[in-house]
């Protein structure tokens, strides 16, 4: 496990393996322990996630952690190709907006219910994303950032203009929607249950990606691909079914949030900053690591919460983003866990 | 046939001032492989320059240009010192999040000064009319002005000395600071250049269209589309892509709603990344 986490860190490093290994004692511990306590540690976090606003009945916090849920589920998502493949995707959000657009247009026009909805969206988009995989994954580095916007921009240009999809005014839900689940108020709850599940479900695939001969294959591919694909690791399948797989979770959370939202349209479903701002999360928390995006992710959603409600700065809320982003980036590009794992190797234990 | 005729002229003039950004975007990267993601928010930095030039001093945008690409000059310098220097010869992910850093907090700064509420340029020149269609002086004049400016450029990466430093560090930074480039500086200095052209673009732009803070986005994209046509880091052929894209966006002008155009921009985009990642026309390898 050890290992592999440095492949991952020292690759968009720029530091050479060989060079930080040699001078850092890997720490003697059971290796086996991790992959079974760490699981239970991520269940146990989304259990308390989703029961704190319930037990208080809180429904200001409950907003708040139902979009740090969003935030997370799409940075946790994000870092399969960023952190894990070195394949950066400017535009993830398509999966979001495109499976929310799938979601509701099966509720509303086809009376499916939302545990049906949801999946089916997932799958439809992970579908979708192995078919745009295989073109665009072809492109490496910048080439493969800069196709990865114009496929967002493409997609939310097209369906401004899908009539089916209401155009650029979108799609709005009735009341009526919301009936299956006893009424707007008991569906606000179980949609915010729901989505704590589906971000446990994108941390836990996400470990289960990286412990993965599959996941270890990825590292490689973002190490070297070239010498990868020379080892062994079929480089084109790799990344298409990771590409795939980090659509999933991203989509099916669409589909939640936009039924909860009660509207979706173009600008708001493929949102480009959004994409963004997942990017800083995972620099924020420490890309390549499991725990790095749900720490930057939440970090990231209650620093933005204090700077939108404090009057002085909520103009400046883009500025505050973008200079933590520099920061990060030119002084600290490990994040949070990247620290963490520099100054106590032992914590490697619980933060994966 | 003529109003595809004029429509598509019409497009031409226009894409040579997209060239004229997205040669900004290609210097930079065939010089130093990175991607500028602040080149929207100095295309839109160009805007207001010459917006208050022209409000303030009363000067017109076409007698602004030289102190538009001054200014920009010195923002992008500025931007290399204290973004760019670090993350060259790191990970491509880094500096392209060290770029957009930067674009988001000037964005978030022009919001904060100017709101995102549209501003325009008011510019009259005689146009020509031909068989019933008049083809704005405007337009014209912006694309002269490209041509210009791309010229300049032209002339100063072959004869100047400088220029020859900048294509010597292009094709091997290594070497060419063994022969006593001061190759830092020569990054530097290209970055600066690549933000002026941008921002010279933006100027001219504004005397075409209305525009806001967030406009940006919406004309770096299009550089994208220009220098992946033209091929990444090969500046003639981004003028050419820009021309080209032109060619598209007339052609596509009479025969479909406007707001189907950016649909068959991204989708020629993304087709050309991937059947052509060295442009269409590929004349060196980028």
């Amino acid at each position: 496990m050890t290992v592999s986490t440095d492949i991952g860190r020292n690759d968009l490093d720029g530091k050479s393996l060989g060079e930080k290994n040699l001078g850092e004692k890997i720490p003697a511990f059971d290796i086996a322990a991790p992959r079974r306590v760490f699981p239970a540690l991520i269940v146990l976090f989304g259990v308390l996630f989703a029961l704190v606003p319930y037990w208080g009945d809180d429904v200001g916090l409950r907003e708040s952690f139902l979009l740090a849920a969003v935030y997370i589920t799409l940075a946790t998502n994000l870092n399969v190709m960023i952190g894990y493949a070195g394949y950066i995707n400017f535009g993830n959000i398509v999966f979001f907006g495109l499976g929310g657009y799938v979601c509701v247009d099966l509720v509303t026009r086809w009376h499916w219910p939302l545990v049906a909805a949801g999946p089916m969206a997932g799958v439809a988009v992970s579908l979708l994303a192995l078919v745009f995989g295989s073109g665009i994954l072809r492109l490496r580095g910048a080439f493969f950032a800069l196709a990865t916007i114009g496929v967002n921009e493409a997609v939310r240009q097209f369906v401004a203009n899908f009539e089916p999809w209401g155009g650029a005014t979108g799609i709005y839900l009735s009341f009526d929607a919301y009936e299956p689940l006893g009424g707007p108020m008991a569906a606000l709850w179980t949609v915010y249950f729901l989505l704590v599940g589906v971000m446990v479900l994108s941390l836990l695939l996400s470990y289960a990606i990286k412990t993965s001969k599959f996941g270890l294959g990825l590292l490689a591919i973002g190490q070297n691909e070239d010498a990868a694909g020379v080892l062994g690791v079929r480089t084109p399948r790799h990344k298409a079914l990771a590409y795939s797989a980090s659509a999933f979770f991203p989509a099916v959370a669409g589909g939640l949030f936009f039924f909860k939202s009660g509207i979706i349209e173009p600008n708001g479903a493929f949102d480009l900053t959004l994409s963004i701002e997942a990017i800083v999360m995972i620099m924020l928390g420490g890309y390549g690591t499991v725990t790095g995006p749900l720490l930057g992710a939440f970090l990231y959603e209650e620093l933005r919460g204090y700077l939108l409600t404090s009057p002085t700065v909520s103009q400046l809320q883009l500025v505050i983003a973008g200079a933590l982003l520099l920061a990060m980036v030119l002084f600290a590009p490990g994040g949070l866990v990247g620290f963490i794992h520099q100054r106590w190797p032992r914590s490697r234990i619980i933060l994966q | 046939m003529i109003g595809v005729l004029a429509s598509v002229i019409d497009g031409v003039l226009v894409g040579a001032v997209y060239g004229l950004a997205a040669m900004g975007l290609t210097l930079i990267w065939g010089v130093m492989r990175v991607i500028n993601l602040t080149h929207g928010a100095m295309i839109v930095l160009g805007m207001f320059i010459a917006y208050y030039l022209s409000k303030v001093a009363g000067l017109s945008p076409y007698e602004g240009i030289p102190i538009v690409v001054v200014v920009a000059f010195a923002a992008g310098v500025g931007i290399y010192w204290i973004a760019v220097d670090r993350v060259i010869g790191r990970p491509i992910l880094m500096s392209l999040l060290a770029t957009f850093a930067c674009n988001m907090i000037l964005i978030g700064i022009g919001t904060a000064l100017w709101t995102t509420s549209p501003y325009n340029i008011p510019v009259s020149l005689p146009g020509i009319s031909w068989q019933g269609y008049t083809f704005t002086g405007t337009h014209m004049m912006a694309a002269a002005f490209a041509g210009l400016i791309a010229g300049l450029l032209y002339l100063f990466l072959n004869h100047a000395r400088y220029g020859k430093a900048i294509r010597a560090v292009a094709s091997n930074r290594e070497a060419a600071e063994l022969s006593g480039i001061p190759t830092k500086q020569v990054l530097a200095v290209t970055f600066g250049l690549g933000v002026a052209l941008a921002c010279a673009a933006g100027a001219l732009i504004a005397t075409l269209f209305p525009f806001t803070v967030l406009s940006g986005s919406n004309y770096q994209l299009k550089s994208f589309v220009v220098t992946v046509l033209g091929g990444l880091g090969n500046p003639a052929g981004a003028l050419l892509g820009g021309i080209a894209l032109g060619l598209v966006e007339g052609l596509a002008t009479p025969f479909m709603p406007v707001s189907w155009t950016p649909i068959i921009e991204f989708a020629l985009f993304v087709i050309v990344l991937v059947a052509f990642p060295r442009g269409i026309f590929a004349l060196s390898r980028g």
